[in-house]
């Protein structure tokens, strides 16, 4: 066992999935992954805001590196316009974002789960950004690495979703668990004919080159744009390349569909959560069972874009529970819209942390 | 023409005698003279009339944001981090109005790039608004009664920021060994040209010459700086050692006697060692085979006030870490008092252990006073509180704390023999040994 803290767990699997840059401008409470990035990836460098953090790790990107960056709200809105470029170049990025109490400035040393609204609607269009949500330990070492291999797998910035707790509480925890992390595969685009940098294969996703070769030329824009790079107006293959962006994420879902399912047969009710709260969620499962009810639980490990199993689970239960540390319960919505469901519940709040005792008072209420 | 290596052919997409299409030629002109390959040239540009150049460049080109395409092209430059590959930046003056912090930055840290402000003296994609650079009295179409203050000498900026070579010149003619100069430089370079914008500037400013617009303006046509060898070059760092190491693994060498898991809260001053003996703390009740949390508040100014943590030590495993109402809470300063006042009220039972110089604050807890800051002075007074608290509750041995002590290789600087014997008359402090209640499940 050691006594270690979410940040080192997520640093050392982002290095070890491929991540080679570290690019940051401090905030808390993303503090301790700035540290660890100092002492741990191949290059780190410090950035003067968060526009040139995003610009700087998008420059690395188109020149064949794999960034990451780590950031709470206010820094995370600076770079929501640089991150639409990086989804449009269909660049490779992880940007690690680290919810605390807003909204503006708020108060920085508190968690809370109030930015998943947010990272929904950073792209403009309503196209998603893939969004891992950490809910453990054990998910800062797995979603880490996974954050990394499907920005790269998918050409595309991932957002690794996580909050003040997950990442700054020191936990005992069994290191000696952690599986071993192979290095992402970082494939190029090879052969002889000439290089298209946005048309795409079946699986929807352009083969990548770097801009640190001569072979080929290559093309990046941000600009709506055919399958050479060129800036178009609305082309009918500019606007297909525009619908695949969407597309590819929508049937590559299943590569990065994460999430963990306890059911119990016979249960009526389904507690879902994410995040830190999915920690309170797992306690008052068991303190449940224990004392003799029967109860599921849904934890949501990938948000964006979300995935229809979650709907098809809920579906089975007549009681829905989603607890969340925030105010209008953000995942809820997603999930089940304004109109929600019957049978549907929200435990939410702000400022501190969602605790087992909540839920399960819940859950016993609305027998 | 050889500098067709580098032009696609197709011709350049702006308005009649609109000086971007010679900053074009002469780019493409300029890079032919340095025999460079255009696929070891990257072309960033951004939002603006400059940035529809792309398709009638060889080289790789980016298009990017409106006013970052230095930062883009820095990250580009620091990525490849490759002397032989040349970055080239165009902007416009909108562009670098937007984006002067990521200019001067760049000029800064002095990355490999060469960036060509294309300065027409208004926005000429939107309509002819003044940009930071339209000079005094130069009318645009939005504002006629022409600009009331001077525009930026971003040169003069730009070589006092560091930059290796920085040029101003009048964009008409071959310029192009200007900028050969420029893409030679080994940091960051940066040629300003001059333009005016055929389509709004000249005719919002009838007659109006470039040269004397120019000269009015105070801008000097001239070589700001050349020379400085100054290159930004990327850290690497190929000797990283893992985060996870055995150094961090915690053997189990105690018992303890905890069949419930229980909360601590230690709430003191900043710079009393309050987080790192909470962190101590924690790693005892591991080398006693218990499961451990530990979280800190703080306000932001770290040096100063408060320093709270909050720990949870159990026999199984802590999935919530959270502790809404501790079963022990420990005071050992007035800072501490002050954030601790709300958690002591909301104590229905539990323990708190105060030290003796304080007031007793409202709590439903068991009170002891101890002399903590008597016995350990500021500096220490946290640690050993914990001391203190093992004596009493008796959860795992004192001496867990010792070996992490020992580990961590802080007993140089105190004396922890004597903060450990508690038999020793003088630090004798009759704490009787009790169970310690537990409120958590």
């Amino acid at each position: 066992m050691a006594l270690v803290d979410g940040s080192r767990l997520i640093t050392e699997a982002c290095v070890r999935a491929g991540a080679d840059v570290f690019i940051g401008y401090p905030i808390t409470p993303a503090n301790l992954l700035y540290l660890y990035a100092t002492r741990r990836y191949p290059t780190m460098l410090a950035a003067p805001d968060e526009i040139t953090t995003l610009q700087w790790m998008s420059g690395f990107s188109a020149a064949g590196k794999l960034p990451v960056t780590a950031t709470s709200f206010p820094g995370y809105s600076l770079m929501a316009e640089s991150i639409n470029m990086a989804f449009m170049m269909e660049l490779p990025m992880v940007v690690i974002l680290v919810q605390r109490l807003g909204p503006a400035t708020g108060t920085a040393t508190c968690g809370a789960q109030g930015d998943l609204s947010v990272v929904q609607g950073t792209l403009s269009g309503g196209f998603s950004l893939p969004t891992l949500c950490i809910s453990s330990m054990q998910d800062c070492w797995d979603l880490s690495a996974a954050a990394v291999a499907t920005s790269v797998r998918l050409r595309t910035p991932v957002i690794l979703l996580t909050s003040k707790e997950m990442v700054m509480t020191l936990l005992s925890f069994d290191t000696s668990r952690l599986k071993e992390i192979k290095p992402v595969e970082k494939s190029r685009h090879s052969g002889e004919g000439p290089y298209f940098p946005y048309r795409a294969g079946e699986d929807l996703v352009p083969a990548f080159l770097p801009v640190n070769q001569s072979k080929f030329q290559v093309r990046l824009t941000a600009s709506t744009h055919d399958s050479r790079g060129i800036l178009q107006n609305t082309t009918q293959e500019a606007v297909d390349n525009t619908r695949r962006l969407q597309a590819k994420l929508d049937k590559n879902l299943e590569s990065y569909c994460f999430y963990e399912l306890d059911e119990e047969e016979g249960a009526e009710t389904v507690i879902v959560s994410y995040d830190v709260t999915a920690q309170a969620a797992r306690e008052a499962i068991q303190r449940l069972r224990g004392e003799g009810k029967k109860i599921s639980l849904l934890v949501s490990k990938t948000l964006l874009p979300v995935p229809r199993i979650y709907l098809q689970i809920a579906a089975r239960y007549r009681r829905v529970v989603i607890a969340e540390e925030n105010l209008t319960g953000q995942w809820r919505t997603l999930l089940f819209g304004a109109a929600g469901r019957e049978g549907l519940s929200g435990i939410n709040g702000i400022a501190k942390t969602i605790a087992p005792d909540e839920i399960v008072k819940e859950v016993l209420g609305l027998e | 023409m050889s500098e067709q290596r580098f032009l696609t052919g197709s011709g350049f997409p702006y308005c009649k005698g609109c000086g971007h299409s010679l900053v074009a030629q002469n780019t493409a002109t300029a890079l032919e003279k340095l025999n460079l390959d255009p696929l070891a040239v990257v072309l960033v540009t951004d939002i603006g009339c400059h940035g529809i150049i792309d398709k009638s460049f060889r080289t790789h080109t980016v298009h990017g944001l409106h006013g970052r395409a230095v930062a883009l092209g820095a990250g580009i430059s620091a990525g490849m981090s490759d002397a032989r590959r040349k970055v080239i930046v165009f902007i416009g003056d909108g562009g670098a109005t937007i984006g002067m912090q990521h200019l001067i930055g760049a000029a800064h840290l002095g990355f490999r790039m060469t960036v060509v402000i294309h300065n027409n003296m208004l926005y000429g994609m939107t309509g002819g608004q003044p940009s930071d650079f339209t000079p005094r009295g130069f009318k645009t179409p939005t504002l006629p009664q022409g600009v009331q203050t001077a525009g930026y000498d971003i040169c003069e900026l730009i070589a006092a920021a560091g930059a290796s070579y920085v040029s101003r010149i009048i964009g008409v003619g071959d310029y192009s060994d200007t900028l050969a100069e420029a893409f030679r430089a080994k940091g960051f370079s940066l040629v300003e040209v001059m333009e005016i914008c055929p389509s709004y500037g000249v005719k919002s400013n009838p007659g109006m010459r470039l040269a004397s617009v120019v000269e009015e303006a105070g801008l000097a046509v001239k070589v700001f700086a050349k020379g400085r060898d100054k290159s930004f070059e990327t850290p690497t760092n190929s000797s990283s050692a893992s985060l996870i190491n055995p150094r961090l693994a915690v053997e189990v060498k105690y018992e303890h006697c905890l069949e419930k898991p229980v909360s601590i809260m230690l709430s003191g001053s900043a710079g009393e060692g309050v987080q790192s003996a909470a962190e101590v703390f924690a790693k005892a009740a591991m080398t006693a085979g218990l499961h451990a949390t530990k979280k800190g508040s703080y306000p932001v100014t770290v040096g100063v006030g408060f320093s709270a943590s909050e720990i949870i030590v159990s026999p199984r495993l802590i999935l919530y870490t959270g502790s809404p109402v501790p079963d022990t809470l420990i005071v050992t300063s007035a800072d501490g008092l002050e954030y601790a006042r709300l958690t002591a009220r909301k104590m229905k039972g539990g323990l708190l252990l105060i030290d003796q110089s304080l007031g007793t604050p409202e709590t439903g807890a068991e009170t002891v006073k101890l002399p903590f800051r008597e016995k350990a002075g500021g500096r220490y007074c946290a640690l050993y509180s914990t001391f203190c608290y093992l004596k009493r509750s008796a959860i795992f041995p004192p001496e867990a704390v010792k070996e992490v002590l020992l580990g961590d290789g802080m007993s140089v600087k105190a004396n922890f023999e004597a903060l450990l014997n508690f038999g020793d008359r003088r630090h004798n402090l009759e704490i009787p040994q009790k169970p310690i209640p537990s409120n958590l499940e």
